[in-house]
């Protein structure tokens, strides 16, 4: 048994430390902890599901107005907007009608091409209006709406969600303290010690993946209790992926941190690295939004990788072994990260 | 002291030169301090202490020179040394939000023998705040702290920088007593100050430093007595003081100096001087705006070495 005097391990005693410093520092615990919550449950209100909620429509006030109404009223599914003739244009563009009709034979549709929700409503209100008008379908398809847990788009959220935030809190919470320790020549008074440099970045590894642990019941369990939101791949399969995105994030904040004097360095670096993953890696949309030529780039983000595998997990129940490319990605990340920070690290 | 022929001095350096951009810190420095003996390194900011006292705890590399620590090298001992020395930075800020106990466990898992945690505690006299957060302690407080995760490791050589800048007379005094009892164990210590009578309470020899080498080095007790005079009588009249010639010419005056409006008169003969000074500004109707005696200090031979006070910053 060693002699340390009463004191464990270097690396458990500096992964302690960090651990201590962290949840003694109140601001820090409210943006890891209660923010994300805050985040799933404000964007989980904006998109919980809202069954068949019905289309808005505007009706250009003037002759044959009561016509259209009266059609739409007797369809069903439809909230019907009166809107001013030389209101149009706004009432369109400011989103409080999708579309507007403009009553005449033809009747004449004003809506926003570039808006889904505008497509959707035009569709519908044409539908309504040539039924009505006479049209006969050519088939009355068989309709089954999917309303299955796993499937809304709260389930598809809170994967990105928990991805992000493992992202954010990892490179955070790492570069922060390790700069914070530079200003402070703390670290130039640990590198006067024999203590390990490879033991004291992992260390802060460690402590990530020990709050990440905690991070990960808050947002899960949450969504859990609230929206109903699974895990169907299995809470050991989540664990490990969750792990595993935190080794990953640590090290890139490491590598963030690695050169940074400043707080405000650190800061515009670690936004610059998170950027594009907030809006490449699927967080709030799918990152198949994004055109063929930039896929190879997005699906070599750790950020991609980890929202990917989360989901193949919590909504497909997905194993780890259908997942071992992505998980392939984020040690990868997390390795290589952790080797150049080691090698490119300023310790004074 | 371990594996290390005991005749090598604990810490030799020869032509040491360190160059910044815009500034040469150290300006070929020679230096030995021997075992057992606690060496001050005094001199204003500037004067290239803390560069200096960075070479030597390997923080820092050297443009030219030759150090030797322990009778080791940095470049080959890297390690060992590590092990067997004590530091204290200047301006370390230790984790604000962990407690005494705590941040003393941390130090003290890097070292594979040493004092325990507890005994730690002790030595600095910290054990009633064992679990008081880093950030709540008194400036005093926090530099013993700093002082005890030096020992972490049972050093051979401990390393000060300004260990007591800034703090009160009693803290100060509660840092000499720790310093002491290291000392009494057989431990050196190399400390850097701008406090005379640290140097002179603490240092069995103290080197000068101005200008990134070493102007003088000798005893407190050596030094003072090279400025050929044991008293300073300070003064200061409305107008001009009367000539340096003049005063020069007064019994017992050995040298004078101009400082902040003040002439000082060193003197060997305090009887003497004063009654003749205070009859010379008579005879000229000076009026006395200030007068006051002290003994000479270690400060007293910094002036007369450069003709600057030790505080000028």
């Amino acid at each position: 048994m060693t002699d340390r005097g009463g004191a464990s391990h270097p690396l458990v005693e500096l992964t302690l430390a960090r651990f201590r410093e962290f949840l003694r520092e109140p601001e820090a615990v409210f943006w890891v902890f209660a923010f994300p919550v805050i985040m799933t449950c404000a964007l989980g209100i904006a998109f919980r599901s809202r069954g068949a909620e019905p289309v808005i429509v505007g009706v250009a006030e003037q002759d044959g107005a009561e016509a259209v109404r009266r059609v739409l009223d007797e369809a069903g599914g439809f909230t019907v907007r009166a809107i001013g003739p030389d209101e149009i244009d706004r009432a369109v563009r400011d989103g409080r009608a999708p579309v507007v009709v403009v009553p005449g034979t033809p009747p004449v549709y004003r809506f926003d091409e570039s808006r889904a929700e505008s497509q959707v409503a035009r569709l519908a209100v044409d539908r309504a209006l040539q039924r009505a008008a006479g049209r006969q379908d050519a088939f009355a398809a068989d309709e089954r709406p999917i309303d299955a847990i796993g499937s809304r788009y709260i389930d598809w959220l809170v994967p990105g969600l928990l991805g992000m935030n493992i992202m954010g809190t990892g490179l955070w919470g790492v570069g922060f303290s390790i700069v914070q320790a530079r200003t402070k020549k703390l670290l130039k008074r640990l590198v006067a010690t024999p203590m390990s440099r490879a033991a004291y970045l992992a260390s802060h590894v460690l402590s990530r993946l020990l709050f990440l642990a905690l991070e990960t019941i808050v947002i899960v369990g949450f969504a859990w209790v609230v929206f109903g939101v699974g895990v169907r791949g299995g809470v050991a399969a989540l664990a490990t992926l969750a792990l595993t995105g935190a080794l990953s994030f640590g090290g890139l904040g490491l590598l963030v941190a690695s050169r940074a004097r400043t707080i405000e360095a650190v800061s515009g670096l670690m936004n610059l690295v998170m950027m594009p993953m907030w809006v490449l890696s699927g967080v709030f949309f799918a990152s198949s939004n994004f055109p063929e030529v930039m896929q190879p780039f997005i699906q070599a983000l750790p950020l991609t990788a980890l929202n990917d595998a989360l989901r193949g997990v919590m909504n497909e129940g997905l194993s780890l072994v259908a997942l071992r490319g992505e998980i392939a990605i984020l040690l990868a990340w997390g390795l290589g990260t952790f080797a150049m920070a080691l090698r490119l690290f300023r310790w004074q | 002291m371990t594996g290390v022929p005991t005749d090598s001095p604990a810490l030799a350096c020869h032509g040491l030169v360190k160059r910044y951009p815009d500034i040469v810190a150290v300006a070929g420095l020679d230096l030995e301090v021997r075992r057992g003996e606690c060496f001050g390194l005094l001199g204003p900011n500037g004067a290239g202490k803390t560069t200096t006292i960075e070479i030597l705890e390997g923080l820092l590399d050297q443009d030219a020179g030759e150090v030797q620590v322990l009778g080791k090298q940095w470049r080959t001992d890297r390690d060992e040394l590590r092990r067997r020395l004590g530091v204290q930075l200047q301006e370390t800020q230790l984790a604000e939000k962990l407690t005494v106990e705590e941040t003393l466990r941390l130090f003290r898992s890097f070292f594979t023998e040493g004092p325990t945690v507890d005994e730690l505690l002790d030595v600095v006299e910290l054990g009633t705040k064992r679990g008081s957060w880093v950030g709540k302690l008194s400036g005093g407080q926090k530099q013993r702290l700093a002082v005890a995760c030096a020992l972490a490791g049972r050093p051979d050589l401990l390393f000060l920088d300004e260990p007591t800048t800034g703090l009160d007379p009693q803290s100060r005094r509660q840092l000499w007593e720790v310093l002491g009892r290291f000392r009494a164990a057989g431990g050196t210590i190399l400390l850097t100050t701008h406090y005379m009578d640290e140097a002179h309470a603490l240092c069995d020899r103290v080197g000068i430093m101005d200008k990134g080498t070493l102007i003088a080095l000798g005893t407190p007790r050596e030094l003072v007595a090279s400025i050929g005079a044991e008293h300073v009588v300070e003064f200061a009249v409305e107008g001009a003081p009367p000539a340096d010639e003049t005063l020069r010419a007064l019994p017992g005056v050995r040298d004078v100096r101009h400082a902040d409006g003040h002439v000082a008169l060193a003197t060997s003969e305090l009887h003497a001087t004063i009654p003749a000074l205070l009859d010379r500004l008579r005879q000229d109707h000076a009026t006395l705006s200030l007068l006051g005696t002290h003994s000479a200090t270690l400060e007293d031979v910094f002036v007369s070495l450069t003709g600057r006070h030790l505080r000028d910053d």
